[in-house]
């Protein structure tokens, strides 16, 4: 096994190099000019000294090497420093990403969005998975009952309808025509008593609601099915046979080895979540990350796209091995060597 | 004792003929979900491409006394903020939509059918072309299509005008990212119809390999490309919209569902019809689609057909 995940380890270096490669030449081929977005009444010296002082005029490669070292050894290094208060090196003079429109450090706003994108996001996926898990147990045990038919086109229809629909029709009937919940997702506010921490769960509920839909929808069929491959299993009906309750039957023996595929596809289905929340977050203005990226995009801040891209990237590559991996501990018969 | 043997042979003259596509056919017709699939997305394509010349409105004719209006005759899905017929608009926004599903999909199609034959057929393409494809998988998608179009947008407007640019770098950036689905499905089939006793007798009778390609192997691959195929109009529609819900997709003025949404979204406590239309419009498709995608699987499987 730790064989098996180092050689995995190794093997996503590479992966990660050529889409970092990928990302910073077609950021870089991209006809796209910092300064054009400053007054025409700054010159054309003005302008190449502006280019100068953000490192444009080096060559390709020496620009992309040093974004490497910057994101692979600087940014990590700082990161340690903050935790444990040590100082390793020369730590001001130390090269960091910084964004154009702000002059302030990648990770910092990237540290400063993250939590309100967890929040929103991971809970909308905690959810999502709570909905669904009952729903594929039920409809697989009752195959083709009343409950089964409408999960089926209840998930049809979550699968199919784009979240910036649902969050429209949710803003439409929810702040618009009842007038219950803010449209607006509130990051400044702070949860400090009973009444805020109502405001909070106000304000999550749509976003959370409609992601939760979404993932709920993909994730209860994939239950569904995977708990059909083994209800016909001969040890099921051993387990009847000899007389073990049916609760105990159906929630102890098939839903345990029915989860093996269920846990790789949610560890699969983490980083799409993020980008899934960009949308959400454009529907409900959460300043989260996915909105940061929308911002750097509109704002054509090169080297805040490019690091918001690759960590999505990294999310990818890191969960996809973690996946395998749940996937080798779960299931015991899965052997990799 | 030679009575049931007769009684087969009487039999088999009325049992006729099927070809495999009236098998599927026959198999598809009984997959309710499907066949209103079916109907809705034939409704929709018929309304997108006739409807215009019998509700004969410009979309962009601005009529600032009828703004905002909710639905009459004259307008059918009412006004926007400037006056503009909703109804014209979602008619023109249509075509685009599907415009851009059909040939995103047909794009993803050919790269995902020829990366995946390559790589099935060819032993020493496989390690490579799979690896490319897992590449693309790993890749940030939604983030990478808006970094692509933000950058490429302006250089594409000059090169071939403002609308046929962005629509074709919309394909295009959608179609290269959504092959690698379809590629690695082929792969499977191409790697086990390669080994079936026709495709060695057609090699041993010195067919060329392109041949064998074309005639023996892809005919047989064909009910997972289709699938995938149905699949991919949904995924490009989605996507389309999502991007010009994001504000990077067609320009204000050249009307799709996606378009028509986001701008509706500013307007949704005056006209909420503005959001409600083209959301159904684009949620229908995808739902029609999807379920003809499903009764296709069910009817292209030969161990679900007739059961």
């Amino acid at each position: 096994m730790i064989r098996y995940i180092t050689r995995r380890l190794l093997f996503a270096v590479p992966t990660l190099l050529a889409i970092s490669f990928v990302l910073f030449a077609l950021l870089d081929l991209a006809p796209s000019d910092p300064t054009g977005q400053l007054p025409l009444t700054i010159g054309p010296e003005v302008r190449a000294q502006i280019r100068e002082s953000l490192g444009l005029d080096q060559p390709f490669a020496v620009r992309y090497v040093k974004w490497l070292e910057q994101f692979f050894v600087n940014e990590p290094l700082n990161v340690v420093e903050k935790i444990t208060g040590l100082e390793i090196g020369d730590s001001s003079g130390r090269l960091r990403v910084r964004s154009w429109a702000t002059r302030s450090p990648v990770v910092d706003l990237i540290v400063e969005r993250l939590p309100q994108t967890l929040w929103v996001v991971g809970l909308s996926y905690v959810v999502g998975i709570l909905i669904a898990l009952p729903i594929g147990v039920f409809s697989a045990y009752k195959q083709y009952s009343w409950f089964d038919q409408i999960g089926a086109f209840v998930s049809m229809v979550g699968f199919s309808v784009p979240t910036f629909f649902t969050g429209l029709l949710a803003i439409l009937l929810f702040s618009v025509t009842l007038n219950w919940l803010p449209s607006i997702y509130d990051t400044t506010h702070e949860v400090t008593d009973l009444g805020s921490l109502w405001t909070q769960l106000k304000q999550l509920f749509m976003p959370v609601l409609v992601l939760a839909f979404y993932n709920a929808a993909q994730l209860s069929r994939f239950m569904r099915s995977a708990m059909l491959d083994n209800l016909n299993l001969d040890y099921v009906r051993t387990a009847r046979a000899k007389g073990v309750r049916e609760r105990a039957v159906l929630l102890v023996h098939v839903l345990r080895n029915s989860m093996i595929p269920v846990v790789t596809m949610i560890a699969l289905g983490v980083p799409t979540i993020f980008g899934g929340a960009i949308i959400t977050e454009q529907i409900f203005r959460v300043n989260g990350l996915g909105q940061l990226l929308i911002v750097a995009i509109q704002g054509a801040d090169i080297p805040l796209v490019q690091t918001l891209t690759f960590i999505f990237a990294v999310l990818i590559v890191l969960f996809n091995l973690v996946a395998d991996v749940l996937y080798g501990l779960l299931d015991p018969r899965i052997r990799y060597d | 004792m030679a009575e049931p043997a007769t009684a087969v042979v009487a039999d088999a003259p009325l049992r006729e003929h099927r070809a495999l596509w009236t098998d599927v056919w026959l198999a598809f017709r009984k997959h309710t979900g499907a066949l209103v699939g079916v109907s809705v997305f034939a409704l929709i394509v018929v309304a997108v491409l006739f409807g215009p010349h019998l509700h004969a409105v410009d979309p962009q004719y601005l009529d600032l006394g009828a703004r905002n209006q909710g639905v009459s005759f004259a307008h059918p899905m009412g006004t926007d903020n400037l006056g503009r017929d909703m109804f014209a608009q979602m008619l023109a926004g249509g075509r685009v939509s599907l415009a851009v599903g059909f040939t995103a999909m047909l794009l993803a199609l050919v790269l995902g059918t020829f990366v995946g034959v390559l790589a099935g057929y060819f032993n020493r393409l496989d390690g490579p072309l799979m690896r490319l494809t897992d590449l693309f998988l790993a890749l940030p998608l939604l983030p990478l299509l808006l970094v692509i179009i933000m950058l490429f947008r302006d250089t594409l407007r000059a090169a071939f005008g403002p609308e046929s640019g962005i629509f074709l770098l919309i394909v295009f950036v959608i179609g290269v990212t959504s092959w690698m689905q379809t590629a690695r499905i082929v792969r499977g089939e191409v790697l086990a119809v390669r080994e079936r006793e026709f495709v060695t007798a057609a090699r041993s009778v010195g067919v060329r390999e392109r041949r064998i390609i074309t005639r023996h192997v892809l005919p047989n691959v064909l009910s997972p490309i289709m699938v995938s195929a149905t699949l991919g109009i949904a995924n490009a529609i989605i996507t389309e919209s999502a991007l010009s819900f994001l504000g990077l997709g067609f320009p204000p003025d050249f009307p799709t569902w996606g378009r028509l949404l986001f701008d509706g979204a500013n307007f949704i406590e005056i006209t909420p019809a503005r959001v409600i239309w083209p959301g159904l419009a684009i949620s229908l498709t995808v739902l029609s689609v999807n379920y003809i995608g499903d009764g296709l699987r069910d009817a292209l499987d030969p161990r679900l057909r007739g059961r």
